[in-house]
């Protein structure tokens, strides 16, 4: 009956679009992976964002975002993640991202920016190997 | 790699969030070091009110509980939420989505939620909310809500952890009558019938009352029946000053010390329960006989009570390694 | 088709299935067990008269230009005209469109289309917390009418038409038209144009609302009230199935929701003692289309047919104006792979041959790099001549409907009209259409359409080429999308300036008056209109709004 570690993954969505079913399709996948998926709804602060990652201790923060704001909120969330001495949670993204910000992303400690159309599985297998 | 618990519980009593989300995780994996932090916290608990929201799904539990924070943080009072969702019995997954709700609180740093998913345990928590409930209120928070998971019929695990149970119910077709009729009201110290701005809260109301009326023992605390709508905060003033109510009930009648040693009773007996199971299950020579007991009576060469009188037996008798 | 015709028929089929189809099958199986179209239908492997045993031509089809306009709403189609091929556009701050603008009408366009900003859009002012990152990035910035003057300046209002892709504040952003056609010298009466206005399909895909169902509804009756004695060339709400279709929803799901929606809004203006024929003819619809070039051109035909008959059956129009659905069509954008991204180029032109076929009105065709970023102009001509090259080339301009009476088209036209009116006895019974979006009704069925086809493609049981097959290395790199910060300044600056120099105690107090209005029965729109004149924001009369009537909480479907 001891369990063994679960991995909890914060599906997030900062900015102000309304397009959730990436985000949704994500976290079913996830969940039936085995993973216990908190997600925050739509239209999130950077401030919850990085608060909910901490209350809820979880291993994962995935950020999806369409608006075209990622160059602005990104480097807020990741900030306040490492205030919080959360650096060392696992963080990674997707939506529309272009290519030319991906260096940037990565530099302030993304780990991976998952393009359209990536398959969940790929996603899956990427938390698994990252997460102890 | 454990962590140091004893640093974590240190961090926890001065009130740090990071070490109490840590630590909560790690009550989660039922871990032998979490178990020793709880023992280190547990003389700093006790302080907090802990109330219980339950009720069927979609009945607005997580709606009505960010309404109560808001109230709570109006009058200075720190506040711990605690909400369980079911966790899938094949995958073991779960998405938590209660929170959603009471996200305005995120950046409220006196305002502390988490949330769980049910791990397998039925009865409308997860083994560690208890847990997670204590390092809660060993932070210091004023306030304790627990949202059960809202499955119904088996929800009765709230009554063993909170003092104050709010029932929610909504108006519509018959089907929570249902659960009145399978006792379920008697976990209620307080009923609420939310959603009160759609038809049929009146009728809602009746039905409570004489359900209520019947199993009315006729002194002690009388559970009232308030309507409310948990999307405008309408009623929720009178919800909370009945929760106080019933606190100062219990403080006064003496019922407190009552309902302590109950819930204290139960918590020990789910721990026992829980620690034979998990030394049966996880010591290989326990698991070796256990096994074989099973083997046993399914060959109808012993029967269950025999077993388990043997398993006991060879369980309190065998010298701790 | 007689009883002994189909008797026949049916024989035949018996007998080369148990013959002809066997020897086949037994020496090579079929390449799938099933086949199914992008909505995960299965479709059969030969249709023939027993599929549409009960086709009645005049009842199920008719001519064009009539009842029950099955094969289109006007009598010659794209004989007569061809279809409106409308290309939107918007960007940046209110002078950068401006300058767009007048450089299009130069170019002999009459029509404009205006992109908002997200702020706008969710009813957030510039310098609101929440508009952080996001001014001026997804369209125009416009927080007041100081901005819709610039937006306007030196257009006629009364020669051009604008279509404002706005929704939850709508009746804002109408009063800012208003207004600036006022500043003009141009009366309510003379503008004409589009809001999209349809809060319905918001809570049910596209997700940017701001106020709960019920206020919403009573604001969109406001503003039929209001267009049909004030702004008559007023399009007030364009239906719009494209965005439920984008979050994942089926072919079907997208007609049946549509439509109960429309005739939700319909409903909810003769509740509020509009006379249909008076303003149903305003009323337009927007739909996606797809890659399954024969299940598009069925929901094309279905929502005209099912449109007519609830608008005649239901609310007794009178006017045939009333029964035409008339719509606007856009290509599928989540049909478009960052892999391989010419291949889009084909992908459009079958959806638009779809669109054409279904016998749109309007249509937008997608460029092949547009679901990630402003089209490049290469991209953007290609688009547009592929629509030029099915129009003048192609031959499917030439003749009405030319799939009419094809036994698949017929079968799968009635089908899905079926399962159209099934939706309908669902959304029924669960109370009419806002009730079941507080439900979570419809965002549950998107949702597991969505899932479901995301499976189906990570199984293989369908191939998107480039995607799950077919893969090189070849990707679309996504170009950056480079916001001047001068956008941001310069809209800030603007804004504190606009509160500075008005008389900031008359905006207070017509927004007290605006906000007593809500709480009562009055139409809102004049006094939206008053509180815009004197240079109240879009965030301050959200704000206001909001005050009364709260924000919508969505219930959590996944
Ligand atoms: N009409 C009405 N709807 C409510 C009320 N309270 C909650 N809801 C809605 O009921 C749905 C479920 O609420 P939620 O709090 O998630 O329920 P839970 O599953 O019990 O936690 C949501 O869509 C809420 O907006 C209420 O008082 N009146
Ligand atoms: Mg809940």
């Amino acid at each position: 009956m001891t369990e063994t570690r679960k991995i909890r993954v914060l599906i997030a969505k900062p900015g102000l679009d309304g397009h959730d079913r990436g985000a949704k399709v994500v976290a079913r996948a996830l969940r039936d992976a085995g993973f216990e998926v908190i997600y925050t709804g739509l239209r999130q602060t950077p401030e919850q964002i990085a608060e909910t990652a901490l209350q809820e201790d979880v291993d994962v923060v995935g950020l999806s975002i369409l608006s075209g704001a990622h160059m602005r909120l990104f480097p807020e969330i990741m900030q306040l993640l490492k205030e919080r001495e959360m650096a060392d949670v696992l963080v990674i993204a997707g939506g529309i991202i272009p290519e030319d910000d991906f260096e940037p992303l990565k530099k302030l400690g993304i780990k991976e920016i998952f393009g359209p159309g990536t398959p969940t599985g790929e996603i899956v297998d990427f938390i698994r190997k990252h997460t102890k | 790699m454990a962590p140091d618990t004893t640093e974590l519980v240190k961090h926890v009593l001065k009130g740090n969030r990071r070490a109490a989300a840590r630590l909560m995780t790690l009550t989660e994996s039922l871990s032998p070091e979490a178990h020793a932090a709880i023992k280190q916290l547990y003389p700093y608990t006790g302080k907090a009110h802990i109330i219980g929201i339950t009720g069927p799904p979609g009945s607005g539990k997580s709606t009505l509980v960010d309404k109560l924070i808001e109230k709570y943080r109006s009058h200075n009072l720190s506040v711990g939420v605690v909400a369980v969702d079911p966790s899938s019995p094949f995958t073991g997954g779960a998405l938590l989505g209660d929170r959603i709700r009471m996200n305005r609180f995120a950046s409220d740093h006196d305002v502390f939620i988490r949330s769980m998913g049910s791990r397998g345990h039925l009865g409308g928590l997860a083994w560690a909310t208890m847990d997670v409930v204590h390092i809660l209120d060993a932070m210091g928070k004023d306030i304790i809500m627990v949202e059960t998971v809202g499955a119904g019929q088996a929800e009765v695990d709230i009554v063993q952890l909170a003092e104050t149970v709010v029932l929610l119910s909504v108006p519509g077709l018959g089907d929570d009558i249902q659960t009145i009729k399978a006792g379920i009201m008697e976990i209620g110290n307080i009923f609420a019938i939310n959603k009160a701005d759609l038809d049929g809260a009146d009728r809602r109301f009746v039905e409570l009352q004489s359900a209520l009326s019947l199993g009315q023992e006729g002194d002690g605390w009388e559970p009232p029946i308030l309507k409310v709508v948990a999307t405008t905060g309408e009623g929720i003033e009178d919800l909370v000053k009945a929760i106080q109510d019933h606190h100062e009930y219990l403080v006064e009648s003496e019922e407190i010390v009552k309902n302590r040693e109950r819930r204290c009773y139960a918590q020990l007996e789910t721990i026992i329960e829980r620690s034979f199971i998990r030394k049966l299950l996880m010591d290989p020579d326990e698991r070796t006989l256990f096994d074989k007991l099973v083997a046993e009576v399914d060959q109808r060469k012993t029967d269950p009570y025999t077993a388990a009188e043997r398993l006991i037996l060879h369980l309190i008798k065998t010298p701790k390694k | 088709m007689g009883t002994k015709e189909k008797q026949s028929v049916s024989q035949t089929k018996r007998d080369w299935e148990n013959n002809t189809l066997k020897e086949t099958l037994d020496k090579s199986p079929e390449r799938r067990e099933r086949f199914i179209t992008t909505s995960s239908r299965p479709i059969a492997r030969i249709y023939t008269p027993i599929d549409i045993a009960d086709f009645n031509y005049e009842e199920h089809l008719g001519f064009p230009g009539q009842y029950p306009y099955t094969r289109g709403v006007y009598p010659t189609m794209y004989r007569g005209r061809l279809w409106t091929m409308r290309m939107f556009s918007g960007f940046g701050t209110a002078e950068q469109t401006n300058t767009r603008f007048r450089y299009l009408l130069e170019q002999g366009q009459t029509g404009l289309s205006v992109a908002f900003h997200l702020p706008t859009i969710q009813g957030y002012d510039s310098d609101d917390p929440m508009s952080k990152g996001e001014i001026g990035v997804c369209g125009v910035a416009v927080d007041s009418l100081a901005d819709m003057e610039i937006l306007f300046s030196h257009i006629p209002l009364n020669k051009v038409t604008t279509s404002m892709t706005i929704n939850a504040p709508a009746a804002v952003l109408l009063c800012f038209y208003i207004a600036a056609a006022e500043k003009q010298g141009v009366s309510s009466t003379q503008i004409g144009g589009t809001i999209q206005n349809d809060i319905l399909k918001e809570y049910q895909a596209q997700k940017t609302w701001i106020f709960p169902p019920d206020p919403s509804m009573r604001i969109i009756t406001d503003i039929l009230q209001f267009c049909t004695k004030k702004v008559p060339r007023w399009n007030t709400i364009s239906i719009s199935g494209y965005h439920i279709r984008e979050a994942g929803a089926t072919a079907v799901q997208e007609v049946a929701f549509t439509l109960a929606n429309g005739l939700a809004y319909v409903q909810a203006g003769v509740d509020a003692g509009l006379k249909v024929d008076d303003f149903a003819p305003r009323l337009s619809f927007f739909f996606d289309s797809h890659l399954d070039l024969f299940e598009e051109i069925a929901k094309f035909r279905v929502a005209r047919r099912v449109w007519a008959r609830e608008i005649q059956d239901r609310f007794k129009a009178k006017n045939p104006r009333s029964y035409l659905l008339r719509f606007h069509t856009q290509t599928a954008g989540v049909s478009l792979t960052a892999q391989q991204p010419e291949n889009n180029i084909v992908r459009t032109t079958i959806e638009a041959l779809a669109a054409i076929l279904g016998g749109t009105q309007s249509l937008h065709t997608n460029s092949m790099d547009e679901a990630w970023a402003l089209p490049t102009e290469k991209a953007a001509t290609i688009a547009l001549r592929t629509q030029q090259i099915l129009a003048h080339e192609s031959g499917v301009a030439n003749t009405i409907d030319p799939l009419g009476g094809s036994y698949f088209i017929e079968a799968l036209t009635n089908e899905m009209e079926e399962e159209t009116y099934r939706y309908f006895d669902r959304i029924e019974k669960l109370g009419g259409v806002v009730e079941a979006i507080k439900k979570g009704f419809f965002q549950r069925e998107i949702s597991d359409s969505a899932f479901r086809f995301q499976r189906e493609i990570e199984e293989k049981e369908r191939i998107i080429v480039g995607v799950n097959e077919y893969v090189t290395d070849d990707q679309l790199e996504i170009p950056v999308l480079k916001i001047d910060p001068e956008v941001e300044r310069t809209q800030l600056a603007r804004l504190q300036k606009t509160r500075k120099t008005r008389n900031n105690q008359k905006v207070d107090q017509l927004l007290g008056q605006l906000q007593r209005a809500a709480e009562g029965t009055d139409n809102l729109l004049p006094h939206i209109l008053a509180a815009v004149r004197e240079y109240a924001t879009v965030g301050e009369i959200c704000n206001a709004l909001r005050d009364v009537y709260g924000e919508y909480q969505e219930p959590i479907i996944f």
